[in-house]
């Protein structure tokens, strides 16, 4: 059943099936939805019409590539700066929370600490109706007692920044956490000891020893803004992302671009797991 | 010096609480006032429990809120039944050079958008799909037949969809299983099934609940798949809620449907928490 006991061979052979199997069966969406970006044709589908590139590059009325196709370069865009304010909030708020429930102590810290895991066992769906309301209450609010229009309150580009700032802090937070367990206090007292304050403690010893950390965990959260439907999905103005603008063609019929924008997404994202796999594992090495 | 330390708490604390009370405690109390609203005859705003009584009233909405709870538990189940011998295989079956390449391949497809990978399973199987062109052309199929837009098709994508927080869990759990243990039930007689039954699975408790916990809770939120897989039959709790929000523009009845699931979310977690004893700190790590 084991590698050091001896096994039969129907045994290991249909284990080895299955677990071929479950690979298939992970990879075979992505594999197919890559190969189907380049085939020659006008639909995602087989028959193989021969390989082709105008599905990225072509620029004519029957096909408009990707590099090429206004909506969608434009829903990447604002995707990536969503996620470029989402990563920055809340890899800065995760940290400083970090350094709260491991450096503080105060009173109802578990009880905060409670709250501060809370958004991730809401529900996204969720998430995002509550502060689609909540923005609309703040927003009726300012109208009718100041008489003042708040743009941040309707659905709109700042609103996705905040509804996805809501739970991806709290990853960040157990990601940093994680990491600065495991910092040598001494290391901080001979710093006091030395004369340093405790703000340059933080930025030259402590801040440094969690760069990895920061680092990982801003990347993570770079993506998980960046594929974020379900909070997305309520709080979004004119401006779709690329999740919910893929979303809307999907529902209503799709062409091959669909394939080529999620071919560059699969592309992108595998480089990014390798190397954030690849710099966690020289991290957890250079610990040993 | 205590002053200071003083002004370092009130430093660290100030953006959490902010951040906790204005995009999650305030937002939630405002939903749960929200669903007890609701317009009287004159169009006044009222106290009023009609947006729950409505759910209970109208059955498409609580057998809606039913199935999708059953559905959520039985995608559960079968993640969990396909996930553990893989589980087990990565830790004690394969070499150990070998496991960690599988690892990172069990992970990779995770890292892609879940948008994608619903796609992908849609092209494989719709009618015109790359699944019905084969089995045309293998001659098992006379003519294409839709795959998609069932019940079956629905769970299949939802299983895949949470499958990484089965396996994962259930990875880091079997990981610190004493293989002498195995190699001990059977030099003294016993056979597979004891070894899992009495072995395997006693030690990945801890595993299996908090890998459960997150598969139910993400499957029973789930909004993408259920309503690009399952069609117009997939009749997902979510899917009411987006209704009431973005279609009928009854952000009231959507609250009340809305603080249900995440009743029955809350209900679910907890009791699987007291089950094995576990906190959610631990969970969620």
């Amino acid at each position: 059943m084991i590698r050091t006991l001896p096994n039969s061979k129907t045994y290991s052979f249909s284990f080895t099936l299955y677990v071929v199997l479950y690979f298939v069966f992970l990879f075979a969406p992505l594999a197919v939805t890559s190969i189907l970006a380049f085939n020659d044709s006008q639909f995602p589908a087989l028959p193989w019409n021969g390989f082709s590139l105008d599905w990225f590059f072509a620029d004519t009325p029957s096909r408009v590539g990707i590099f090429h196709d206004i909506r969608n370069l434009d829903s990447i865009m604002v995707s990536a700066q969503t996620a470029f304010f989402v990563s920055i909030l809340a890899t800065a708020v995760g940290t400083l929370g970090a350094f709260l429930f491991e450096q503080e102590d105060f009173r109802f810290k578990q009880l905060l600490y409670f709250l501060m895991l809370l958004p991730l066992v809401i529900p996204g769906v969720i998430l995002g109706i509550s502060i689609l309301l909540f923005s609309n209450t703040l927003g009726m609010f300012f109208e009718s007692n100041f008489n003042l229009d708040v743009g941040l309150f309707r659905p709109g580009f700042w609103l996705v920044v905040l509804g996805q700032f809501s739970f991806i802090t709290t990853f960040v937070v157990l990601v940093v956490s994680a990491r600065l367990k495991k910092f040598d206090r001494t290391l901080e007292e001979a710093a006091l000891n030395l004369g340093a304050n405790r703000l340059e403690v933080i930025w030259f010893i402590t801040l440094k020893f969690l760069r990895p950390a920061i680092g990982g965990a801003g990347a993570v959260a770079f993506l998980m803004s960046f594929e974020n439907f379900n909070t997305t999905l309520f709080l979004v103005g004119s401006q779709p992302t690329l999740p919910i603008n893929l979303y809307l063609q999907v529902r209503d019929g799709s062409t091959p671009v669909i394939n080529a924008v999620s071919f560059l997404l699969i592309l992108g994202t595998s480089v990014l797991a390798v190397v954030n796999l690849y710099l966690s594992n020289k991290q957890s090495l250079s610990k040993d | 010096m205590k002053n200071q330390s003083r002004w370092y708490l009130f430093f660290f604390m100030t953006p959490i609480l902010l951040w906790l009370f204005l995009l999650i405690v305030l937002p939630h109390i405002d939903l749960l006032i929200m669903s007890f609203r609701m317009e009287d005859d004159a169009g006044d705003m009222v106290w009023s429990l009609g947006n729950y009584l409505t759910f209970f009233t109208e059955p498409i909405y609580w057998a809606t809120f039913a199935r999708t709870a059953l559905y959520s538990i039985l995608v559960t189940v079968l993640t969990f039944v396909i996930a553990l011998p893989i589980a087990f295989y990565i830790t004690h079956v394969v070499s150990p050079k070998l496991s960690g390449f599988l690892m990172l391949l069990l992970l990779l497809p995770f890292w892609v958008s879940e948008l994608v990978r619903v796609y992908g399973w849609m092209i494989l199987l719709r009618e015109s799909g790359v699944l019905n062109h084969f089995l045309v052309q293998l001659g098992i199929l006379d003519k294409p037949v839709e795959m998609l837009y069932t019940d079956a098709t629905m769970i299949l994508g939802l299983v895949y969809t949470s499958m990484l927080f089965m396996v994962v869990p259930l990875i880091s759990v079997l990981e610190s299983l004493d293989k002498t243990l195995i190699e001990a039930a059977f030099d003294l007689g016993a056979n597979m099934w004891i070894v899992l039954l009495r072995i395997i699975i006693p030690h990945a408790m801890p595993g299996i609940v908090s890998g459960s916990i997150v598969v139910f809770m993400l499957t029973l939120g789930n909004y993408l798949t259920p309503n690009l897989m399952g069609g117009k039959n997939s009749l997902w709790f979510t899917e009411q809620i987006y209704n009431q929000f973005i279609a009928s523009f009854n952000w009231n009845q959507g609250s009340a449907f809305g603080f249900l699931l995440l009743l029955l979310s809350s209900l679910i977690i907890w009791v699987g928490l007291k089950l094995s004893g576990q906190t959610l700190g631990k969970v969620v790590k």
